[in-house]
């Protein structure tokens, strides 16, 4: 092996040694930025730095997605192959740009300039297809045209009211133009319990996917024992089709940070991250500049201050307790329940964990008052919900909406469904982006409601109203408002098939149920894509999916046959050997 | 303090702070095991000691969760053994269980069948037999996780253990898989202790396995020894 010169470490090192152990993240971003990759020698010197045990360091490194333990090429191309992008021949483009280059998916060209890999969802699936470069996002990708758009993704918003997206789009994220802080101002002047009851009386509850009600998680918080308490802002974002806190972070990072500011003054924390996932890394200076104009401004002081955390590619990490544990080092294993977070969280200490979009609402909720904020949406779903749209619709976007709507209205937003030309029809078996065939009557095949953890609805359901209780009653999950719109020339095998491959890539491999089921469920909906399904093949779907379903440790893997056993149940004939 | 629950339409009586699995035991109900032992932390991993509490959506962990009262439990409910046998039937399809007798008894007391999933990607990896004290065959690994908790904080506080990979494709691994001699190991074999399988086997046993003699095994030893002299 050769030399490897550690004197550039040290420096970046150095900020990072107060943090100990919670440092190893960022200590090995610090160090892939310098060395390209984590060589042998930058791991041992990383976990001697941050006196972390050699073996702790090495399974870190191996568990996350984005750190590497061999070389790769300087430039490395992240092309998104999951459903939304695939819609949009994602897989021709992966091929296009393999065979240009002379690799296969997973390879560095011999002179180490450029590696292409297959990534899971980008988070950019309006903008399809897509892919990350190096930090950029490289989007609307089109090969016949040969044009595409790289750097900061667009925000393409849309829908019936802009309340939590009253800033997005408007092309600038200074503090100058959000204005003062006022709803912490307001909160400021009230005590603890009335802004915990100004939540809990507003109904707001969590738009991550669990939709636990957040004024009853800030309670529990406020009322826990601890010296230390905190606040975690999950802005880890990875279910596939899911882009909204995208939108939010990059374009009104403010209304985050006086969210958190007024969770913390709320429970009494003291500290506050934001865990952003690792193929957001263009929103990473955003963040940055907002927090440095909020502490200059005053609202961020030694009381309380706010931290981000690149997370390193794993889904896994959205999940709450796991996404602790990254915080703290570790690899992204998710902890056993109870203990819950608000007594026993980040370090250990009581913390409240709430989604982007969630706290979003709060200086809405604190500056208008519960009772204003009930008047958007319906009784049981106060407020408003940011859909994520995509697929074959004419227009694919984050759409606010109050919760009411109906499934047929969001999609008229969205311009209504188009069928696309074929794959293939085309020169270079792109699907041309723009030249769209708009279909007289285009029919709905399904919609991917939730994400990949979620569940398909079909035409029956466009008069559906989007709410909890509605939703719930048919079956869907509204989990963090993905729409995938499907045309009805779509193969949905091949869909599912790309669901199993992003759960088994994204499973931890904790609890067995979801580490051996998302494998053999992968297995068997590949057979089921390629048309040659063994008999009794659907038997064991169902006995895997529902083992995960009733037998894993968390969310996770108690979802990833969700997808599966609702197209299962819509679709029998689907997976008939 | 005792508290009274309903363990498969008995009532039973417990301490309040037992878990089900100690409740089941005292009472003579059998709720299998994987990852579970005495001497480690409980992970509730394996989930083969899953079992049905009335109001709860999903199957509980027996080994962690705690006895209540008035609880009701099913301890082979439907929805239990399709959980278990499945469970069981991924384990055969995906390792070597022929150095795991305990499960492979749960197998025939569940009926699981070795061969449910055809064309299964197994996991393999060749033998390591790099130090004087133990061999590692993680083709016979069911990552129960014991060993890397005997060597880190349940135990030694060696930490010369972790983990490769994530997911399905995750094995026991040193750091940028070392040989054991050049990892912080001290060999105190409490790993081979607590390994379930065979994964973890004293060199010793893996050589009398493989053919050789005892008289054979200490002229080898001999000559290592000889060698470092």
């Amino acid at each position: 092996m050769s030399e490897i010169d550690l004197s550039a470490l040290t420096p970046a090192l150095e900020k990072i040694i107060p943090l100990g152990r919670s440092g190893l993240l960022p200590a090995l971003h610090a160090a892939q930025k310098i060395y390209g990759w984590l060589p042998q020698e930058v791991a041992a010197e990383v976990a001697k730095t941050l006196k972390v045990p050699l073996a702790d360091v090495h399974g870190v490194i191996e568990f996350y997605s984005l750190f590497y333990n061999e070389p790769v090429g300087r430039k490395i191309i992240r092309v998104c192959t999951d459903p939304a992008c695939a819609l949009k021949n994602a897989d021709g483009l992966l091929d296009h740009l393999c065979a240009h280059h002379g690799l296969e998916a997973g390879q560095t060209t011999p002179d180490g300039t450029l590696t292409i890999e297959r990534s899971p969802c980008l988070g950019l699936c309006e903008q399809a297809p897509a892919a990350l470069v190096d930090d950029k996002a490289e989007t609307n990708i089109d090969l016949d045209a040969d044009s595409y758009e790289l750097g900061r993704p667009r925000s393409i918003v849309g829908g019936s009211l802009r309340m939590l997206t009253a800033n997005c789009g408007n092309g600038t994220t200074s503090l100058a133009s959000y204005g003062e802080y006022a709803a912490l101002k307001k909160a400021r002047a009230m005590k603890s319990e009335e802004i915990v009851g100004e939540i809990k009386s507003s109904g707001l509850v969590g738009r991550g996917g669990a939709a636990f009600p957040t004024g009853v998680k800030w309670e529990g918080a406020a009322k826990a024992e601890g010296d230390q308490k905190y606040i975690v802002c999950n802005a880890d974002e990875s279910e596939p089709g899911t882009f909204k806190d995208r939108v939010l972070l990059l374009d009104d990072p403010h209304r985050l940070i006086e969210g958190m500011c007024i969770a913390a003054y709320a429970i009494g924390a003291a500290k506050g991250y934001i865990y952003l996932r690792g193929e957001y890394p263009y929103t990473l200076p955003v963040l940055e500049n907002a927090l440095t104009e909020a502490r200059v401004a005053g609202y961020l002081t030694e009381d309380f201050d706010i931290e981000v955390r690149l997370g390193a590619g794993a889904y896994i990490c959205g999940e709450e307790t796991a996404l602790f544990e990254s915080i703290e080092g570790k690899r992204g294993f998710p902890r056993v329940k109870p203990p819950f977070p608000t007594t026993n969280g980040l370090f250990d200490k009581p913390t409240v964990i709430n989604n982007v979009e969630t706290l979003f609402n709060v200086p809405f909720i604190i500056e208008k008052g519960a009772v204003d904020y009930r008047k958007i949406g319906t009784e049981k779903s106060p407020g408003s919900k940011l859909f994520c749209v995509s697929g074959d619709v004419a227009k694919p976007g984050v759409y606010e909406v109050p919760f009411g709507v109906t499934l047929r209205e969001l999609l008229e937003m969205a311009g209504g469904v188009v069928r696309t030309l074929a794959p293939g029809a085309s020169a270079g078996g792109g699907t041309p982006q723009g030249q769209a065939e708009y279909h007289s009557a285009p029919q709905l095949q399904a919609v991917l409601f939730g994400g990949a953890a979620g569940a398909f609805a079909t035409s029956e359901h466009l008069d559906l109203k989007l709410t909890f209780e509605d939703l719930r009653a048919a079956g869907l999950p509204l989990g963090s408002g993905v729409v995938m719109v499907f045309n009805e020339t779509r193969d949905l095998r091949d869909a599912l098939k790309r669901l199993g491959h992003f759960f088994a890539h994204e499973s931890c491999g904790k609890c067995y149920p979801c580490q051996m089921g998302t494998q053999r469920q992968m297995e068997i909906l590949e057979r089921v894509a390629r048309g040659v399904a063994l008999p009794d093949d659907a038997t064991r779907l169902q006995d895997v999916g529902w083992t995960m379903t009733d037998a894993s440790l968390c969310g996770l893997g108690q979802t990833a046959a969700g997808a599966v056993l609702s197209a299962m149940k819509l679709w029998p004939e689907m997976f008939e050997g | 303090m005792s508290i009274k629950l309903m363990m498969d339409g008995k009532e039973i009586s417990v301490d309040e702070d037992a878990t089900l699995l100690e409740a089941a035991r005292e009472n003579g109900i059998d709720i299998p095991t994987i990852c579970f032992h005495e001497a480690t932390t409980p992970n509730a991993l394996c989930r083969i000691c899953v079992v049905e509490v009335e109001g709860q959506r999903v199957l509980q962990p027996a080994c962690i969760v705690k006895a209540a009262n008035q609880m009701k439990v099913q301890t082979r409910s439907e929805r239990v053994v399709r959980a278990r046998k499945t469970i069981l039937e991924m384990l055969a399809s995906t390792m070597d269980l022929s150095d795991a007798p305990e499960v492979l008894t749960m197998m025939d007391e569940y009926g699981a069948d070795a061969s449910r999933f055809p064309d299964a990607h197994r996991r393999e990896s060749q033998v390591k037999d790099d130090n004087p004290m133990y061999v590692r065959d993680y083709s016979k690994c069911l990552l129960c996780w014991r060993c890397v908790q005997v060597c880190a904080d349940d135990a030694q506080y060696t930490y010369a253990i972790n983990f490769d990979g994530r997911g399905y494709e995750t094995q026991i691994g040193t750091f940028f898989e070392r040989t054991i001699p050049e990892t912080t190991c001290v060999l105190c074999g409490q790993c081979v202790g607590v390994c379930p399988t065979g994964a973890l086997k004293v060199k010793r046993e893996y050589l009398l396995e493989q053919g050789m003699t005892p008289d054979q095994i200490s002229v080898l030893s001999m000559g290592r020894k000889k060698r470092k002299a």
